[in-house]
Formats: structure tokens, C-alpha cells, sequence
């Protein structure tokens, strides 16, 4: 690990850090790893979760010392205190999570904590106001800096974040997963003002899992493992097989397995759902969607951002009952769902998106999670039986896998895999027809995503209806039996197995009138 | 390892160790401090508190604080007094209907429990925050309390009334009994039913304890119906240890309440807490309220003195919290 680079030229080296380490109680989060940033380059960090991507970007912006190795800025050693002083040397992050402060202006936002003063010694609004429109024109945001940033869309806010880093003349911007969380148009925006970031001389550290989005901005690619540095090398002499090979560790041959299944009777028949748009009045989050599921089926439901996927899910599962319109039948029962409490007395379970704020309850116990809707069962007059808790718990988790010393271990404490298969257990204990998945491998490492895959197709082949919603087209093609694509919350096309293909899927799912 | 285990170890029994190095130091510091008499005493100033604890317990792990405790208190205790002294005519009729005491006590409970339910019904129906709506309640039960007893004690309520305050079962006072009997229901609601998980549940996760299909309304109305319940129970316990209700009775109780409850190492968010630990919260705040009167300190400083405690003991268990 002695020669990180892979060119000798160091003269545009920006940012060097070498042999960093760094160990937390019980984990050794960091050993010896090095990054490099060039001027007027991007370097995609990648790694699993776990790989200590996020420790070295906090390293690096000063929020914790390393306990061994150097960090260089321009050839010469830097240690940063604290975030004030990584700033201004020059390193500015963008956390997944955007720090902006919801009720101040764009402007205040750029300038907290500096902002100008006129020689009474207060705000100088005006030239703060300019300065901050100059900064936003020169990265084409249409917006008043006056604007509250609560205001702005989440890519918008990005910008934002983005104005912020060049007003402290930022020369290294490290970005950590910033497109989780916008739309595709955002994420075209923000590619084209990284290309600009480049053409300045700036050069960029970025985090992704996204390995599809690298051809567009990557200039190097650097791989974590495991808190080890695995390499570094110019993104054009890598293969994607590569990039996953050092990511992983092995050769990933079957990501999706897949076991062909004879559908039986038809267990979930939806139509005609309607959910009413949340803001705007008259607009439809879902408009008309009808679609059946049958036993050992995986439906997979693609779309964009805002395309209703999540919504759809929601409706069905009973949490939008006075805005929503439709028929559900289970199993050939027509049946009125007003609240989950119905939707899963008629057979439903939905394992929501967002594990950690919806999914699981993160204090309590992998038991008492797994209980959590099945109370009734592990109840013996009146009183919770610790005997049939430990039998119906145990079971669960040997089934589904979950890595874990014991069943009262805190879900906080489980690894993101982990913990969505306790929120599949929690569901299975309710002895569901019909399991609702959305976004089932988000957030998740690659190895457990291939555990929740196998998972999903014993599910299927044990006579479950499964549909799957998902962002990720590798995921839905690689496991479902049919395809539903959704576009602004109608249903435009449904494909089989057979038939689907990236291309028709993307085509189906991208609003009229986007052609390109 | 070993290290972290021994570390977690300290920090669960965090409580029993600051309870006992207190005993231990009174215990030294001066001799009347280790009698039975005085143990006995200790117990029977807690029960008020320790009733009305419980029901904070429960009421802060479903993710709520309740500040009407104390006017709740005072109300029931005030409107079972009143019953049971003068009865009550019935408006419009010639009616008039005298109490037995256990028709006061019943009425006292009711008067609780019905406040509380309030108390519950406006933080589901109209989505107000707890601390908003049980601020208002305890103007409305203070305000009701002075039109019932006209701010002006009701004193003299009989002896088997009394007996619930200041009576005697196997040598034990039975406020003693009582409150501890209550300890003992409410551990095995919260640890063994399906309604003492789910407060664990609403309280630490509410959105996820909606998805999951809990009726998370419903669990928080009967948390603050329980609530109120213990209120009207320890404002009989005080009426009749006093032999008199008065309209300033638990004046401030929902601090020294709150404060057993946070003592006990219950996470004012919600989700995480124990009865127990809220138990040694009262023993911790009591045997300090006790061993200061009896070691002469100030009553000025014995405020002071409290405070402090409540600052160390929340700064330890966050100190805890972030090791492990």
C-alpha cells in the first residue's frame, strides 16, 4: 500500500491522504487506506456499506482526527480540529443528509456564520443577497436568494449546498450519495455542474452506490473494503464485472436467483385505484391503477421518482383512506380497507421504504419487533407467553437468516440487511397472502441484497404473492415474473418475464414528450 | 470486551448503586437515619409520588409527558373529600345522595380517570402535543378544584377514610401496600401484555407502529386514562393521610415526578424505560428528601441539592447511552 497512485505526475494532486486509520469501539473502521483527489477530476469512491467510506469522508472533513496516517493538502500535511478548519483549507462536503436550515433564506444559508457586515455591524442583506444571486447564476439555479430554502425542491436545495461550497473557494468538494434522493432531471443538473466543478479545477470525491451513473462523471474510481483500501484506478481501464469484483471480493455470478414457478390462483385483484395528489389539489398521486397478483407470482412494479410506486403501495395497505379511491380483492373477496389494522387482517403486509423510520422500531429487540403485529398469537390469557415468543421469534430468524448472537439483541445494533429481514419476519409472522416490498434492497450492501432476493424467490415458490416496487431495473428485471411500469402515478405498460427488456421498461416508465 | 460488559453491566444497575452508596452515606452521617421507623416513613412519603410516577412512566414511554398530574391530584382528592363530607344534591330535583367511603373513593378514581381519558381524547382527536394539552389541563383541574372545595380545605373525612392514609396492615402503612400493589399490576402490564409492548411500540417508532397495524390513538388514549386513573388513586392516598383535601394539594408534583421517572433512567423520547427503574427514582428522591431533613440542611438548599441530582443522574445515563 505504498504506492496509492496510479500516475506519477503529482503536480495536480489536491488532496492527498495516505495510511489513514481509524478504530471505534469494537470496530476497526478504517486500516491504512488512501485516496488521492487531482484537480479537475472526479474520484468515485465505492465500497459496501461498511467499507468506511463514510469514516473517511468525515475524516477528511475534520470531524474526527484519524488515529494514524496523513492527510495532504497540496503537498502539505493538514489536521483539521474541527469542519471549520477542513473549510477553510479548502474541502467542502455535501452530506447525504443536507445541512441547510429549513427557514432561513438561500442567501443566509450560503453565508451562515459569515455573513457580510456593514460598517454598523450588522447583516448587510444586500450585498449578501448579491453575492449569493452571483453564485447562483453561475450554477444556472433559477431562484431568488431570498427564497426560504424550505421552499426548494431537495435538488434545488443540492445547488444550494453546492453555492455554499464554492463561496468558501472550495478546491475539493466531496459528495456523498447525492443523487439518493433526486429526481432524474436534478440528477442531469447536477451531472452538467460537475462537469463545470471539473472544468474550474476543482476536483471531487464521490460516494456512490450507483455504479451506472460513473460513465457520465467518473474520471478514477477508488475501492474501500471492508475498511481496507482494495485500489485506485482510471475509470476508462475498468469493467463494471471489475469494479463489483473488488467491491465484493469474488466473482458475482448469480446475483438474482430465480426459480421458475407456475403461478396458481389469483390472490390480490386491484382496480381502479386512485389516491388524490397531497399538495396539489385536483392532481393524482396514483390515477386508475389496476393489476392482480397470484400465488408464487413476484410482480415487479417499475417508475421513476414521483411516479406513485410508493403511493400505490401505501393506498392498497389502507393509509391514505380518505383520499383514495378503488376496489381491492383478496382472494377473491372484495374487501374495504380503511387502515393498515384492515389490510392486514385481509392478508396484506407491506415492508415500507424507509426501514429505519417506518419499518422497524429501532430500540426494541429483534423479538419484539417480530411480534410486534402478531401480539395475539404469543398470548395466553391475556398475558404474553416469553415460552411461545422465543419459539415463534427463533424460528423466524433461523428461516430468514438474520445474522444476530441473540433474538433480544436492539434492531439499532443490526446491520441494514438485518434489519429488513426482521421487518420480513414481523410479516411472515402474520401469515400474509400477499407481501408488499418497496424498495426492499435499499440502502443495503450487495451481499445482503442477494440474501433478500434469495429470500424473496423462497417466499414465492412457498405459494406467496409478492410485488416488489423498485427504482433499481437490474432488480426488477433479474427477479420478477411480470413487470407493471408506472409513469405520474397511471399504469403505462405490463410485461412478462419474457418480454421485458431495460429498454421498453425505461421507455414505458419516462412521461410523454421526454425523448431523450 | 470484558471491559464494555463490565461497563454495561454498571450502567444497568446505575440506580440500585447511587441508591445504596445514598443509604450507606445517611446511614454514617447520622443515626437516625437506619430505623425501621424511619425506612417505614421514607416509604409512605414516596407512595403519593410513586402513584403518580407510574403513571408518568407509561405516559412518557408512549413518547407523552403529562403536566396535570399534581392538579389532577388535587381534584380527585378534593371531589372525594367533598362527597363524602357533604354529598351532593342532584341539580333540578330533591334529590340528594350521601357517600359511603368507598363510594368517595370510587368517585375520586372516576374523577381521575375521566380527566385523564380528556387529557387523551384531545392529543389523538385534535393532534395536539401532550405538553400543550396537559399545560391546559392543569389550569382547568386547578380552577375546578378551587370552584369544588370554594379554596377553602375540606378537612375531618372519618376514620375508615383514613385508614387508606394512615392505617396499619402487618405493621406496613398502607399507602405502602396500595402504591406497591399498583407497582406490581403496572410491571406486569407493561412486561407481559399486549398493551404495555405497544406503548414500547408507539413510543419508540410511532409511524412504524401505525404500518405495523397498531391502533396507535387508541393505545395512547388508554395511556393517559391509566395516567389519570393513578392521579385520582394518589390524590385519595394524600387526602386521607392528611385527613383533609386541600385546594394547593400536589402543588408541583409533576416535577418531582418527572424527575423520578428521568431519575429512573427512562429516555424522555419515548420507547425505553422501566417501572422498576422509575420505582428507584422515587426511592432515590425520597430517601434524599428524607436524609437532608434529618441531616438539618436548609430547606432552600435541599432544592438546590434535588436539582443537582437530577442534572448528574440524566448526565450519567447519556454518558452510558453514547459508550454503548
Amino acid at each position: 500500500m505504498t504506492a496509492p497512485l496510479p500516475s506519477p505526475d503529482q503536480s495536480d494532486v489536491l488532496l492527498q491522504a495516505v495510511g489513514i486509520a481509524k478504530a471505534f469501539p469494537g470496530v476497526k473502521a478504517l486500516d491504512g487506506v488512501n485516496i488521492t483527489v487531482r484537480r479537475g477530476r472526479l474520484n468515485a469512491l465505492l465500497g459496501e456499506n461498511g467499507a468506511g467510506k463514510s469514516t473517511m469522508m468525515n475524516i477528511l472533513a475534520g470531524v474526527f482526527p484519524p488515529d494514524a496516517g496523513t492527510v495532504m493538502m497540496e503537498g502539505k500535511p493538514v489536521s483539521f480540529k474541527n469542519t471549520r478548519e477542513a473549510q477553510a483549507a479548502g474541502i467542502a462536503i455535501i452530506f447525504q443528509e443536507l445541512n441547510l436550515i429549513p427557514e432561513l433564506s438561500i442567501a443566509e444559508n450560503i453565508f451562515i456564520g459569515r455573513e457580510p457586515l456593514n460598517r454598523f455591524g450588522l447583516v448587510d442583506f444586500a450585498r449578501m443577497n448579491r453575492e449569493a444571486a452571483a453564485l447562483l447564476k453561475e450554477l444556472e439555479l433559477d431562484a431568488d436568494p431570498r427564497t426560504l430554502v424550505s421552499k426548494l425542491r431537495v435538488g434545488a436545495q443540492q445547488v444550494v449546498e453546492i453555492a455554499k461550497a464554492m463561496s468558501f473557494n472550495s478546491r475539493v468538494i466531496i459528495m456523498d450519495e447525492p443523487t439518493s434522493a433526486i429526481t432524474e432531471h436534478e440528477i442531469d443538473v447536477l451531472f452538467r455542474l460537475i462537469k463545470r466543478l471539473k472544468q474550474n479545477g476543482v476536483g471531487l470525491i464521490y460516494i456512490t452506490h450507483k455504479l451506472d451513473e460513473l460513465p457520465q462523471i467518473a474520471d478514477d474510481i477508488t475501492v474501500f473494503r471492508d475498511g481496507k483500501f482494495v485500489g485506485t484506478k482510471e475509470f476508462c481501464e475498468v469493467s463494471r464485472d471489475e469494479m463489483i469484483r473488488m467491491m465484493v471480493g469474488r466473482e458475482l455470478a448469480d446475483l438474482f436467483p430465480k426459480t421458475a414457478t407456475t403461478p396458481g390462483d389469483e390472490v390480490l385483484r386491484v382496480r381502479n385505484v386512485s389516491l388524490q395528489h397531497a399538495e396539489r389539489v385536483g392532481d393524482f398521486a396514483v390515477k386508475g391503477v389496476s393489476f392482480e397478483v397470484r400465488r408464487g407470482e413476484v410482480l415487479g412494479i417499475f417508475g421513476l421518482m414521483g411516479a406513485g410506486r410508493t403511493e400505490l403501495l401505501q393506498t392498497i395497505f389502507g393509509l391514505y383512506p380518505k383520499t383514495s379511491t378503488g376496489e381491492i380483492q383478496v382472494a377473491g373477496v372484495p374487501v374495504k380497507i380503511h387502515s393498515p389494522q384492515d389490510a392486514i387482517a385481509a392478508g396484506l403486509a407491506l415492508a415500507p421504504e424507509d426501514r429505519k423510520a417506518d419499518g422497524v422500531v429501532l430500540g426494541l429487540s429483534i423479538a419484539h419487533n417480530t411480534t410486534l403485529s402478531c401480539l395475539p398469537k404469543i398470548e395466553r390469557m391475556g398475558l404474553l407467553q416469553p415460552q411461545l415468543e422465543r419459539e415463534l421469534v427463533g424460528n423466524y430468524v433461523e428461516r430468514l437468516r438474520v445474522k444476530t448472537p441473540s433474538i433480544h439483541q436492539t434492531v439499532v445494533n443490526l446491520s441494514g440487511g438485518n434489519q429488513q429481514k426482521v421487518v420480513l419476519a414481523k410479516w411472515l409472522a402474520t401469515k400474509p397472502k400477499v407481501l408488499l416490498l418497496d424498495e426492499p434492497t435499499r440502502g443495503i450492501d450487495i451481499n445482503a441484497k442477494k440474501e433478500i432476493y434469495t429470500l424473496i424467490d423462497e417466499l414465492a415458490q412457498s405459494g406467496l404473492a409478492v410485488v416488489m416496487v423498485s427504482s433499481e431495473l437490474p432488480e426488477i428485471l433479474g427477479i420478477a415474473d411480470r413487470i407493471m411500469v408506472l409513469c405520474e402515478g397511471r399504469k403505462t405498460a405490463e410485461f412478462s418475464r419474457a418480454e421485458a427488456t431495460e429498454e421498453k421498461v425505461v421507455k414505458a416508465a419516462l412521461p410523454v414528450g421526454v425523448n431523450n | 470486551m470484558t471491559n464494555n460488559k463490565y461497563l454495561e453491566y454498571l450502567k444497568r444497575f446505575q440506580s440500585v448503586l447511587a441508591l445504596g452508596l445514598m443509604v450507606l452515606a445517611l446511614s454514617l452521617a447520622s443515626d437516625k437515619f437506619c430505623t425501621v421507623d424511619n425506612g417505614l416513613n421514607v416509604l409512605r412519603q414516596i407512595c403519593a409520588n410513586l402513584c403518580l410516577s407510574v403513571g408518568m412512566t407509561i405516559i412518557i414511554l408512549s413518547g407523552g409527558i403529562d403536566l396535570s398530574v399534581g392538579a389532577l391530584l388535587a381534584f380527585a382528592g378534593a371531589v372525594a373529600a367533598g362527597l363524602l363530607k357533604n354529598g351532593v344534591a342532584v341539580p333540578g330535583t330533591d334529590l340528594f345522595i350521601e357517600f359511603t367511603t368507598s363510594g368517595a373513593i370510587l368517585a375520586g378514581i372516576f374523577v381521575g380517570t375521566v380527566l385523564g381519558w380528556f387529557n387523551g381524547f384531545v392529543i389523538t382527536r385534535f393532534k395536539l402535543p401532550p405538553f400543550v394539552a396537559t399545560l391546559g389541563m392543569l389550569s382547568i383541574a386547578r380552577g375546578l378544584t378551587m370552584l369544588w372545595t370554594g379554596g377553602f380545605p375540606i378537612t375531618r373525612l372519618g376514620d375508615s377514610f383514613g385508614y387508606m392514609g394512615s392505617g396499619h396492615l402487618f405493621g406496613i402503612p398502607m399507602p405502602v401496600w396500595i402504591s406497591a400493589a399498583l407497582v406490581a399490576v403496572f410491571m406486569l402490564i407493561m412486561k407481559r401484555t399486549r398493551f404495555g409492548r405497544q406503548v414500547y411500540a408507539v413510543g419508540g417508532n410511532e409511524r412504524a407502529a401505525t404500518l405495523s397495524g397498531l391502533n396507535v390513538n387508541r393505545i395512547k388514549l388508554l395511556v393517559y386514562t391509566l395516567g389519570g386513573a393513578l392521579c385520582g388513586v394518589a390524590g385519595l392516598l394524600v387526602t386521607a393521610r392528611l385527613d383533609s383535601a386541600t385546594p394547593n394539594a400536589g402543588l408541583g408534583y409533576e416535577l418531582d415526578s418527572i424527575a423520578a421517572v428521568v431519575i429512573g433512567g427512562t429516555s424522555l423520547n419515548g420507547g425505553r424505560g422501566t417501572i422498576m427503574g422509575t420505582v428507584l427514582g422515587c426511592l432515590i428522591i425520597g430517601v434524599l428528601n428524607n436524609g437532608l431533613v434529618l441531616l438539618e440542611v436548609s430547606p432552600f438548599w435541599q432544592q438546590v441539592i434535588k436539582g443537582l441530582v437530577i442534572l448528574i443522574a440524566v448526565a450519567v445515563d447519556k454518558m452510558g447511552a453514547k459508550k454503548s
